[in-house]
């Protein structure tokens, strides 16, 4: 059935009610990649079994992913007139003894994460009370959802939805007010009022950059030519980060939604989803939300009965980093090389097949359809003064609770870090965190009250970024940090130009030869002069940011590579060229053990037996290969590493 | 016509033009190596920077891929911009040490050694080959290989390059002359491309002249009757 009036919308938000909120209990499995990848499989099929072998009334249904990657999978139970509970890290023996205990009104508190009394719908400012009339067995002690550190700070606005509908089904979506805010933006609204509104939000660019998205839309409204395209940005490559994936996988509606609205008032009547092939979950989520919101006349051919159409494709890419470049993504959309080009003229004016062409990232979209729906008004009090809004981070590395976390703007890094991230774990001490992906900053500790703020961090030699955040701890070295990023970046460049190329390349081998003992004066003094062609000289951002890496940490840690350098030294004692190992001799047993693991033959002495004393072990430098594995199997502290 | 200004001095450029053919014309001397005003500008080598000042904002490009505008103000011999120079054709020297071309040009522009590891390469990678032949010619026979430290200009799958019809415009525009091509009796080699062709011979001379591929191509590209190719370029004329 085709959607053609506000009713036939109403009818489809009733069946998506009964399916989020049956009038039994309804087990939902986390099964986005982050869960599946934990086992939440095998928990979803071990659920559905017991329910089938006991004839349970109970629904089994799966949903995206609700942030705390950690602690997946994670498993939510739904039953009118009790409270919501998250259960995590659930195996598929604890997956079955859970649901069990439910039937018999009880929980497992050891294995609890949280309760839910409400819900929020953000689209529509509501709140879905789940009016509670008992509570299960065992539950008193469990926190709320909004009372757990992780959860406490954030504020959703992207991930509305992500962990709470099941992704396969644009009835849920529509239940939490999905799609109305396209029925508004083509019935309610002109097209310039439209991109009003989204630039008096405040809305920038989450992809990176941070360009005011109304400005762009107007730009692209107003650039000369019949055919026009709306592109999403969804080649999310930097490690480590993967904001863009779980909206896919959790909510991708809200990603088309966002660009039907876009495209309607910028007057494009195709667009073009680019996402990367390694993220076959996602490209398979929104292959199903593109062929439902196609079905339902949402998508396509005159839509809503509006007589506004838009064909929306999806493009798979082959997961080159210089992808998520504009220019480069358009090229490859259009068959050729992803190479960049020079933008001097805008690819609002000249972009995809020499169109004009409005390319936002995922986040972007999915900000879009809140936005109509609740006003720029609202939107622009959440944030700070030039930064408006939520912006999603995965926040990974050397910190207690890892996941995709959801910040207003102007949140502290020590916020984000340890009262959201839980701190740093084994009691060691923070040492940097960088943001923006493989071409941000390293920040240090004396700028970790930071607010987290596109001009903020571009002043602290960082970016924002897509949104990948990364901890460090004193057990990392930075200059090997460094080295890591400048060797993504010397084989992710496209090569096309010589700054990025070669600047890359030759950033890589100085910093490579700091790590091995071979640095020496004058090698800082390079780095920042390559740093500054790179960025200066180079043809596309990928070039202009990648030298961050190297530039920050210099910046902040000029100490810690003068000890590489001058007094071949690995402070952090990773760099392991640079270790020396000795045997401390009167903790020494002379058992022997370091002998048999020494892969080099580096050690020699003899074990002590009843007949003799032995002789004392020592570790010869020049054979040593600094493997580390007699640190490791001597269980008398008798080695140490400097 | 736009007019703008380059280091001061009044110039005029085509609407579709760009700042760097504008400049070699009015005799301003910017170092290029991967501009060539058969094919469109690309922005490989980094060379031809200047400052350009637009709206009353400076920034660094390359010459080469920046459109003609009304009321610009170009700057070719900035302070920032000899110095990005420098270190650009320091990095090709590096990568190419034994290029006659980019030695001379290095000590033009003041580099006298090079502080990275040397490398072994002969080309500097500016596509140029590539791109003649993509967009002159047509045959599209050779293209850039892999991405980052590791691209490289091949024949596919570095083998003959099947598609190359020997006509040698990659020979010609190569700025440093790297591609080689040779003649042996009726036998033309694109060295580089491992590609060899049979030439035809002029009826009139009886010398070979050119690959038989490479004057089918330009009959049919340029609509040229059938016997045009029947004699050589000098006997025709």
């Amino acid at each position: 059935m085709r959607i053609q009036t506000k009713a036939d919308l109403e009818r489809i938000r009733e069946e998506g009610l009964k399916a989020l909120y049956p009038p039994g209990i309804k087990v939902s499995v986390g099964m986005a990649t982050c869960g599946i990848s934990t086992g939440a499989g095998k928990v979803y099929e071990a659920i559905q079994r017991e329910v089938e072998k006991g004839k349970l009334p109970i629904r089994v249904d799966q949903t995206g992913c609700i942030g705390f990657c950690q602690r997946e999978p994670v498993v939510d139970i739904l039953e009118p007139g009790k409270p919501r509970v998250f259960y995590q890290e659930v195996t598929p023996d604890r997956a079955v003894e859970l649901v069990q205990q439910w039937t018999a009104n009880k929980v497992i508190p050891d294995w609890l994460l949280c309760r839910m009394d409400t819900e929020e719908w953000v689209s529509e400012a509501k709140r879905r009370d789940y009016s509670i009339l008992r509570i299960p067995e065992g539950m008193n002690g469990t926190h709320h959802y909004h009372e757990i550190p992780f959860y406490s700070k954030q504020v959703k606005i992207a991930l509305r939805n992500c962990g709470f509908i099941n992704p396969d089904r644009i009835q849920d979506y529509i239940a939490r007010g999905g799609y109305f805010s396209l029925y508004k933006a083509l019935f309610e609204m002109k097209p310039e009022e439209i991109i009003a509104e989204i630039k008096r939000s405040g809305l920038r660019g989450r992809g990176g950059a941070g360009f005011v998205t109304g400005q762009k839309w107007e730009a692209c409204r107003k650039a000369k030519g019949d055919v026009k395209y709306v592109l999403c940005n969804a080649d999310e490559g930097d490690p480590g980060a993967y904001m863009d994936r779980s909206v896919l996988e959790g909510d991708p509606h809200s990603v088309i939604e966002g660009m039907i609205i876009g495209a309607y008032a910028i007057g494009a009547h195709e667009g073009f989803i680019y996402v990367r092939d390694e993220y076959p979950l996602a490209i398979r989520k929104l292959h199903i939300a593109i062929q439902q919101a196609e079905e339902q006349g949402l998508l396509g051919e005159n839509i809503l009965g509006s007589g506004f159409s838009l064909k929306v494709h999806l493009f798979r890419g082959g997961g080159a980093f210089v992808c998520g470049e504009s220019t480069a993504l358009m090229a490859s959309i259009e068959g050729n090389v992803g190479e960049p080009r020079a933008k001097h003229i805008h690819t609002t004016e000249s972009g995809l097949f020499d169109r004009p062409s409005n390319l936002n990232n995922v986040e972007t979209w999915n900000n879009v359809p809140v936005i109509v729906a609740r006003g720029a008004n609202w939107f622009s009090q959440i944030g700070t003064e030039r930064s408006k809004g939520t912006k999603v981070f995965s926040i990974v590395g050397k910190v207690k609770n890892t996941g995709l976390i959801e910040v207003p703007m102007g949140i502290t890094l020590r916020e984000i870090v340890y009262d959201i991230g839980g701190g740093i774990p084994e009691g060691k001490r923070f040492k940097a965190v960088q943001t923006g992906g493989p071409s941000g900053g390293c920040i240090p500790e004396s700028l970790i009250d930071l607010p987290v703020d596109f001009d903020r961090l571009t002043e602290a030699g960082s970016m924002m970024g897509s949104g990948g955040m990364i901890v460090m701890d004193e057990s990392t070295c930075m200059v090997d940090v460094a080295r890591y990023f400048m060797d993504f970046l010397k084989d992710e460049s496209c090569g096309k130009c010589t700054s990025c190329r070669e600047g890359t390349k030759r950033m890589h081998e100085i910093l490579t030869d700091i790590t091995e003992g071979r640095g020496k004066a004058g090698d800082l003094e390079i780095l920042e002069e390559l740093g500054w062609v790179t960025a200066e000289a180079s043809l596309c951002q990928l070039g202009a940011t990648a030298p961050n890496p190297v530039l920050s940490t210099i910046r902040y840690f000029r100490d810690e590579y003068e000890e590489h350098i001058l007094n071949k030294r690995c402070p952090a004692k990773v760099c392991r060229k640079l270790l020396h190992y000795r045997v401390i001799s009167n903790l020494c047993k002379r058992c022997g053990a370091c002998v048999k693991v020494c892969p080099s033959e580096a050690i020699s002495g003899t074990k002590k037996t009843k007949k003799t004393e032995g002789v004392p072990f020592k570790i010869d430098h020049g054979k040593c290969i600094q493997c580390g594995a007699c640190f490791e199997a001597c269980k008398f502290g008798a080695i140490e590493v400097e | 016509m736009i007019s703008f200004k380059i280091d001061g001095q009044l110039v005029e450029g085509k609407e579709d033009g760009n700042v760097l053919e504008v400049a070699l014309d009015a005799g301003i001397e910017i170092p290029h190596l991967c501009y060539n005003e058969s094919v469109k500008p690309y922005g490989a080598c980094r060379l031809c920077l200047v400052e350009v000042t637009r709206h009353g904002r400076t920034r660094m490009t390359t010459s080469c891929t920046y459109p003609v505008l009304e009321g610009i103000e170009v700057n070719t011999r900035a302070e920032k911009v000899l110095r990005a120079r420098r270190m650009v054709i320091e990095l090709i020297l590096a990568m190419c040490p034994g290029d006659p071309l980019i030695q001379e040009l290095a000590k033009e522009m003041g580099v006298q050694e090079v502080r990275f590891k040397k490398g072994d390469k002969d080309c500097i990678l500016c596509g140029l080959c590539a791109r003649v032949c993509d967009e002159v010619v047509g045959a599209n026979a050779i293209q850039f290989a892999a991405r980052g430290d590791r691209r490289e200009m091949i024949p596919p799958f570095t083998a003959e390059a099947q598609d190359c019809i020997a006509c040698g415009a990659c020979v010609v525009v190569c700025p440093v002359n790297v591609i080689g091509m040779e003649e042996k009796g009726d036998e033309r080699t694109i060295v580089r491309w491992k590609r060899t062709l049979k030439m035809k011979k002029c009826k009139v001379c009886g010398n070979h002249f050119a690959p038989w591929f490479q004057l089918e191509k330009f009959k049919e590209k340029a609509k040229l009757p059938k016997d045009f190719f029947d004699t050589c370029t000098t006997c025709r004329s």
